[in-house]
């Protein structure tokens, strides 16, 4: 169980994080979606106390993470695959931390044969793996010490789709069997499929956040129109905010909105139905919409 | 015929265990002195250390005239070479964690980061001692030979050099460690700790006024006794412990301080 509770985080003015709260329960898999400089990475260094917070705090099994005796026992976490010392083997690497939680060597093994990672890839030192093969030893070394809750950051980055597909499964198992788990993305894809519950966050604040379904019911508007100039000003004047998608615009209104402001401007429309095909690609457009040019420019 | 059943793919589950208890610092030293060698760069130093030592002892069989081919003088000249390698060592020890990035998951793992730096202290401080065997242990090898080949074969040694030998490595590689500590990256902290000390000894030497304070402060002036098997006296002591806490207690509280405050990512 993670519960974060008004985290803040500023560098010198900027706030990376602005009263950040959430909490995951056990049993379920959080997805923690945001564009690239949303404060994701910051907000799970905060948890995991290797960044202190400006305000606010996090505790993770009902404790401030620094105060866990022995926290690779508790949360397994994965936080960057590439910060392995790449002059050690990947085996070394988990030894290395097997041995500082106290854990028998057999662990090393056993984690390394579930992510996949075959004894020849154990034996060869970091430098030489592909980031896919990084991420699994990441994902071996989070579930090393066979802990209760994992945090996990961007963990399908550099997985091939075969991957991806074993590691949905791997951690929906987690969490059926009572684990919890959160796991950011911006690969919305990945987190539609296995999350059960959304929070969505974008320049450091969170926009959305609750039962994955909710979420994408609340989808919106998709609407398109040959002029779509006139259409953006007519959605403009009835002051509805629109944000492109692949299949048009997506409006955050319901279509009688959209189709009544649409008419007033006399404006011809080509389609007109609410967002659900594409599901949490549409939320995540709508949400963070101006966010992450925002973030570009900054 | 035996039916193999493949193990059930990607099964885990989160498991209920006892109380977990704190890693010991016992274990997290032990950690840490793997760490040390675990890798390519960090064995070959410890190597070229053990190296450097037989070189020493090798060349004074060649060239070093019979009579002096003692125990007393294989094991002394082994010494500051040594002193040099092990600051070295413990920087890489500190610095490595950052420039590896393995801080992530070392202070994930240990999140009160003083129990790290203070294994680690201890590691390339048992490391230290440890070139102070090796020093004896090669002396000794060459004494033997210099006993078999003519050379004097002299065995005599003061236990107090060796307790000499042993503060000077040591706080030669805690010298290394808090200068790691402080400036939290390797080329950074080697090139400081090798110039700043000349520099100052260079000052002090050229400029008048600093000479004095040089006497006090500048390490290669104070730790320069430690050499010799002379009882130091008092006021040698008390160079060496006001040059120490300029070199290693103010860096090493200062490092710890930052290490501690500072944001793994």
């Amino acid at each position: 169980m993670i519960t974060v509770e008004n985290l803040t985080k500023r560098y010198g003015p900027h706030p990376a994080v602005d009263d950040v709260s959430f909490h995951c329960e056990p049993g379920t898999v959080t997805g923690f979606l945001g564009p690239n400089g949303a404060g994701k990475s910051t907000t799970m260094r905060m948890i995991c106390g290797l960044t202190a917070p400006t305000t606010g705090r996090a505790t993770v099994a009902g404790h401030p993470y620094r105060e866990l005796p022995n926290p690779g026992r508790e949360v397994g976490v994965l936080l960057d695959a590439s910060a392995q010392h790449a002059g050690r083997t990947g085996r070394e690497a988990l030894t290395l931390s097997a041995y500082t939680m106290g854990l028998d060597k057999r662990e090393v093994a056993a984690k390394l044969d579930l992510v996949g990672l075959n004894a020849v890839a154990a034996k060869r030192r970091v430098r030489a793996y592909s980031l896919g093969m990084r991420q699994r030893l990441g994902l071996a070394h989070a579930l090393l010490g066979d802990p209760r809750v994992l945090i996990l950051d961007e963990p399908a980055n550099g997985l091939d789709p075969e991957g991806i597909f074993w590691m949905r499964g791997l951690l929906r198992d987690f969490a059926d069997r009572g684990g919890t788990v959160l796991l950011s993305s911006h690969l919305l894809r990945e987190v539609e499929a296995v999350a059960d519950r959304l929070v969505v966050i974008g320049g450091g604040r969170i926009v959305a956040q609750g039962d994955k379904n909710e979420l994408l019911a609340g989808g919106g508007t998709v609407v398109r129109a040959r002029d779509v100039a006139a259409l953006r000003r007519a959605l403009d004047a009835a002051d509805l905010s629109a944000a492109d998608s692949s299949e048009g615009l997506l409006v955050q209104a319901d279509a009688e909105a959209v189709g009544q402001a649409a008419a007033d401007a006399g404006v011809a429309l080509a389609e007109l139905r609410p967002a659900g095909g594409g599901g949490l690609e549409q939320l995540f457009l709508t949400l963070t919409a101006g966010e992450s040019t925002k973030e570009a420019v900054r | 015929m035996t039916i193999t059943t493949a193990p059930a793919a990607g099964a885990v589950a989160p498991r209920q265990h006892t109380p977990v208890r704190r890693p010991s610092l016992l274990r997290l030293t032990a950690v840490e002195l793997r760490k040390l060698v675990d890798t390519r760069a960090g064995r070959w130093l410890l190597i070229t250390i053990g190296l450097v030592t037989a070189a020493i002892v090798t060349l004074q069989l060649i060239y070093a005239r019979d009579a002096d081919q003692t125990f007393l003088n294989f094991f002394v000249p082994s010494l500051l070479p040594v002193s040099v390698l092990l600051p070295v060592l413990g920087i890489l020890s500190i610095t490595s964690e950052w420039s590896q990035r393995t801080a992530l998951t070392t202070y994930a793992l240990v999140p009160r980061r003083e129990r790290v730096v203070a294994a680690k202290l201890i590691a390339v401080s048992l490391t230290a001692l440890a070139s102070v065997l090796t020093s004896l242990a090669v002396a000794a090898v060459g004494t033997s030979v210099a006993s078999a080949s003519g050379g004097a074969g002299t065995w005599q040694l003061d236990g107090s050099l060796i307790v000499n030998a042993a503060i000077l490595q040591v706080t030669s590689v805690l010298m290394g460690a808090a200068f790691g500590l402080l400036l939290l990256n390797p080329p950074l902290a080697i090139v400081g700790y090798l110039l700043l000390p000349t520099i100052w000894g260079v000052l002090g030497e050229m400029v008048r006024p600093l000479r004095g304070p040089a006497g006090w402060l500048d390490t290669s002036r104070t730790m320069e006794p430690l050499f010799s098997s002379d009882a130091l006296t008092g006021e040698q002591w008390g160079r060496i412990v006001v040059s120490l806490l300029a070199w290693m207690v103010l860096p090493l509280a200062a490092g710890l301080f930052r290490t501690l405050r500072r944001e793994v990512s």
